[in-house]
């Protein structure tokens, strides 16, 4: 398995081969540095843990993020993350090229926020009839039988908090890979607003 | 946004000034079974709409009475040549307005040679 941390630039089209058109997000994906590699020995499982975007100024940085990076003698880095990888020792550089056209990739990525919103838009609902007198257009209609069990049974789907969610896209392809500005295009949409920090993985 | 830009670019063409009004004529690529051949399109441009590589044109003609609109994309490598025959002289982005009309109130003003020329220049100059 690859593992890098990214950031969503924003989409666009590219002329694809027989002249179609694909819809492409354009993700910087890397350069990531390992910090720190555990092992099933040492740390009860083997993962490894990678850096990205690079922090120039101390004064930015916790006392705590300061040791991590200390310990690693690494430069210093805005996001740390976990990815269950192995044969990398700190010090390395994941990049872009890590990825080449045609791999199936899965982002992960924290959806738009979408605030308090009804149920129609969160869970699909239908809602009510829109002419013939009605006036329940976007109600949920019955959340439950009467005397039994007297109550709302325990998540039942109703309005709330829609949105920043964890979410993951499997199976992305990636379209093309540019290392030389570490940007990877991959086919369709990915998870979160522009600029947004998003996990790829593959295989 | 200038990563997603400098993407864009990689994919742009070369295509020769035009404008709204103008009349255009296209080579389109047509495959048929294993054969590809060049159909000629020619309209008026009657909107342009999009940036990027991702700018479309909407071409509008009458045929047998007719009228015919197709859009295209400016950069798709399906239009193989832009040529444009006419300059037209007009004051809207958008020429919808053609629609409902019939015969001679159908037609696009030409802008004159002068205006052409000047045009031409100042790009030129530029």
């Amino acid at each position: 398995m690859t593992g890098i941390l990214g950031k969503k630039l924003g989409m666009t089209q590219i002329v694809a081969e027989g002249g179609k058109m694909v819809p492409v997000t354009v993700v910087e994906a890397g350069p990531c540095c390992v910090i720190q590699v555990k092992t099933s020995e040492k740390d009860g499982y083997s993962a490894v843990k990678v850096g990205f975007m690079e922090l120039k100024k101390e004064k930015n940085m916790t006392k705590p993020q300061l040791g991590i990076f200390k310990k690693a003698e690494t430069s210093s880095y805005k996001f740390l993350k976990e990815f269950p990888m192995d044969g990398f020792k700190i010090g390395d550089l994941i990049k872009a090229d890590s990825f080449s056209i045609g791999d199936f990739i899965a982002v992960s990525g924290i959806s738009k926020g979408k605030g308090f919103q009804g149920g129609m838009k969160r869970h699909n609902f239908k809602g009510g009839p829109a002419s013939h007198g009605s006036t329940r257009y976007r109600a949920p209609g019955s959340i439950g039988a009467s005397s039994y069990p007297s109550r709302v049974w325990k998540g039942m789907r109703m309005a709330g908090h829609m949105g920043c969610d964890r979410v993951t896209i499997k199976k992305l392809t990636v379209v093309d890979v540019r290392p030389e500005q570490n940007v990877i295009l991959v086919k369709g949409a990915i998870p979160g607003p522009v600029n947004s920090i998003v996990e790829i993985r593959k295989g | 946004m200038s990563l997603v830009k400098a993407v864009e670019e990689g994919f742009k063409k070369e295509i020769p000034a035009f404008n709204i009004g103008d009349t255009v004529r296209i080579h389109v690529k047509v495959i048929e079974g294993d054969k590809e051949r060049l159909q000629p399109f020619e309209g008026t441009v009657i909107a342009r709409k999009g940036s990027g590589v991702r700018e479309t044109f909407m071409l509008r003609k009458v045929s047998f009475g007719v009228g015919v609109e197709r859009i295209f994309p400016v950069h798709s490598p399906s239009v193989s040549k832009i040529e444009v025959i006419k300059h037209g002289d007009v004051r809207r982005a958008k020429l919808y307005h053609l629609r409902s009309k019939k015969g001679k109130h159908a037609k696009v003003k030409e802008k004159s040679r002068e205006a052409v020329k000047a045009a031409a220049q100042k790009a030129s100059a530029e």
